[in-house]
This record gives C-alpha cells, sequence and structure tokens, in this order.
C-alpha cells in the first residue's frame, strides 16, 4: 500500500468523522487543536483506523497520533 | 409517547421475572428485543410468544469471548443495538464473616464484570449510530447495603458508579446509561416467602406492598425511550418508598 494510498483513506475518514472540509486535512494538522476532535474522537479515530487497515494500535502508540501525519506515519510502518 | 418502533433492545437474564417482563414491554413500545440468558427453554418460549421482532440468543455471561461476540450477535439478528439492559444478575448471599471467595467473585464477575464487558462491546456501534440507550437493572442494597448481600451490594454500587463514569464520557454522542434500582418485586423468588416473612418485609415498605415486574419494565422503558434523551448518570429508584435517596 503507497503512501498516498494510505493518506487518501486516512482523509476519508477523518473528514468524515470530523466533518471538516477535506482541505483542512493537511500533513500537520492536529486532531485536536486544528480539527475539533475531543479526546473520545481521537479514540473513535484510532478505533476507525484499526478497522479500516486491519491493524493493532496500542494506547501508548495512539497518544503519539496527533496530527493526520502522524496517523498515516505510523499506519505505513504498521501495515 | 415511549415508542420504539424501529429500535432494537437487548436484554440479559431475559428468562428471569423481571428480565421477561422487560423484554415484553420495550417489545410492546415496538421495539425488537433480543433474549439473552442461560436457560435456552424459557428464552425461547418467551421468543415465540412475542412473536415477530423477537429473538433469543443464548449466553453465557462468565464466557468473556461469548460477551464479547453478543452485541454483534444481537445485531445480525435484530438489524442493530440501540438499547442495551444489564438485567442478569446472580446472588450468593451469606454472612461476609462466612463468605468464600469463590461467591464473592462469582457475584462480582457477573454482576459487574459482565456488565463492564457487555457495555464496552456494545458502545461502538452506538457511537457510530450517535444514539444509544443503557440501562441496568441495579438494586436497593447497592444504595443501602443488606445484611447477608456484602458481594451483591458491592457489585450493584459499582455498577452505579460505572453507569455515572461512562455517562459522562459518551453524553455528547447521543448515548445515555441510566440504572432503575427495584425494591422489593414480586418475582417466583419472593413467592416462596412465609407470610410472617413476608409481613416483616412489607413492614418497611410505605406502600404496603411489593413492587411488580411491569412496573420495574416501565421505568426502563422510560429510559430507553427517546424522550429521556436528557436523563443520564441517573439511578431511578422503584421501591415503594422504602428508601428515598
Amino acid at each position: 500500500m503507497s503512501e498516498s494510498d494510505i493518506a487518501t483513506r486516512v482523509r476519508k475518514i477523518v473528514v468524515e468523522h470530523l466533518s471538516v472540509d477535506e482541505e483542512k486535512v493537511t500533513e500537520n494538522a492536529s486532531f485536536i487543536d486544528d480539527l475539533g476532535a475531543d479526546s473520545l474522537d481521537t479514540v473513535e479515530l484510532v478505533m476507525a483506523f484499526e478497522e479500516e487497515f486491519g491493524i493493532e494500535i496500542p494506547d501508548d502508540a495512539a497518544e503519539t497520533i496527533q496530527t493526520f501525519g502522524d496517523a498515516v506515519k505510523f499506519i505505513k510502518d504498521a501495515v | 409517547m415511549f415508542d420504539l418502533t424501529g429500535k432494537a433492545a437487548l436484554v440479559t437474564g431475559a428468562s428471569g421475572g423481571i428480565g421477561a417482563q422487560i423484554a415484553r414491554t420495550l417489545h410492546g413500545a415496538g421495539a425488537a428485543v433480543v433474549l439473552s440468558g442461560t436457560r435456552e427453554g424459557p428464552l425461547d418460549d418467551l421468543a415465540r410468544d412475542l412473536g415477530d421482532r423477537a429473538w433469543a440468543v443464548p449466553c453465557d455471561l462468565s464466557d468473556a469471548d461469548a460477551l464479547a461476540a453478543l452485541p454483534g450477535r444481537a445485531a445480525d439478528a435484530a438489524g442493530s443495538l440501540d438499547i442495551l439492559v444489564n438485567n442478569a444478575g446472580i446472588t450468593r448471599d451469606g454472612l461476609m464473616l462466612r463468605m468464600s471467595d469463590d461467591d464473592w467473585q462469582a457475584v462480582l464477575d457477573v454482576n459487574l464484570t459482565a456488565v463492564f464487558r457487555l457495555t464496552r462491546a456494545s458502545l461502538r456501534g452506538m457511537m457510530k449510530a450517535r444514539w444509544g440507550r443503557i440501562v441496568n437493572i441495579s438494586s436497593i442494597v447497592g444504595q443501602t447495603g443488606n445484611p447477608g448481600q456484602a458481594n451483591y451490594a458491592a457489585a450493584k454500587a459499582g455498577m452505579v458508579a460505572m453507569s455515572k463514569s461512562l455517562a459522562s464520557e459518551v453524553a455528547s454522542r447521543g448515548i445515555t446509561v441510566n440504572n432503575v434500582a427495584p425494591g422489593f418485586i414480586a418475582t417466583a423468588m419472593t413467592d416462596k416467602l412465609t407470610d410472617r416473612q413476608r409481613d416483616d418485609l412489607l413492614a418497611g415498605v410505605p406502600a404496603g406492598r411489593m413492587g411488580t415486574p411491569e412496573e420495574i419494565a416501565a421505568a426502563v422503558l422510560y429510559l430507553a425511550s427517546s424522550e429521556a434523551g436528557y436523563v443520564t448518570g441517573a439511578t431511578l429508584h422503584v421501591n415503594g418508598g422504602m428508601s428515598m435517596v
């Protein structure tokens, strides 16, 4: 799976889940600070990533996923 | 009012007196109901009696894997899982001085840990749907304590505090978490009391009578309804005034 494929799928999840415009979901966009997520949203996003990519994201790793770019990078290494 | 058409409910302990009535009442309000419990025979009978929109899905609550799978099985049968009623419970009564670790653990496992596991497994669908109702059947003894029921009272009190914590976590997602705390309710179990025992018990109940399973089910129906959407983290006491908390 290429990084751009992953980014596309992650972006789709983020846009749907947080109801934000696609162009706002940039590399450095923070889920909480820039995209309006609360703590429960971040848990739901991680669970959605796990489901979409068939991976497991442990809690300590999930804490490091703060931005869209963090998510793509983590998933790229995990799949 | 209190129309549950289009909603699907999972009721645990549905083979018991109160659980069966909860299932009947929710079904009567239009909900699809999934009946769970350990005794297959009574569950099947109830499902057959209710007819459409009712399925029996037996499950052993002490089996963690079976519990984790139960919400999925319920949703497969009923199309979704919108309402969870944690009604199943056991007792292993005895004075604490003589209570075994096994009797303590068995009650905590079924009455608290199983509720935690089943609720956790049910949340995901509710979160996605942005609507959910979790109604836990606690007990007045979770508030007052009761001699001979240290294990049961602890589990029921734990259930209430767990509900309040979860209620805070998921309130923004349209999911409410509440408890119904029955007092003395007329069931097969209380039928076995002698007149003397019954009189002694009722002396502490201002209403002067035992409650009925219908009166518990009505409280559950309210908390499961859309009308109760602003009620969360609450415990609705249904005890004839026996304890006004």
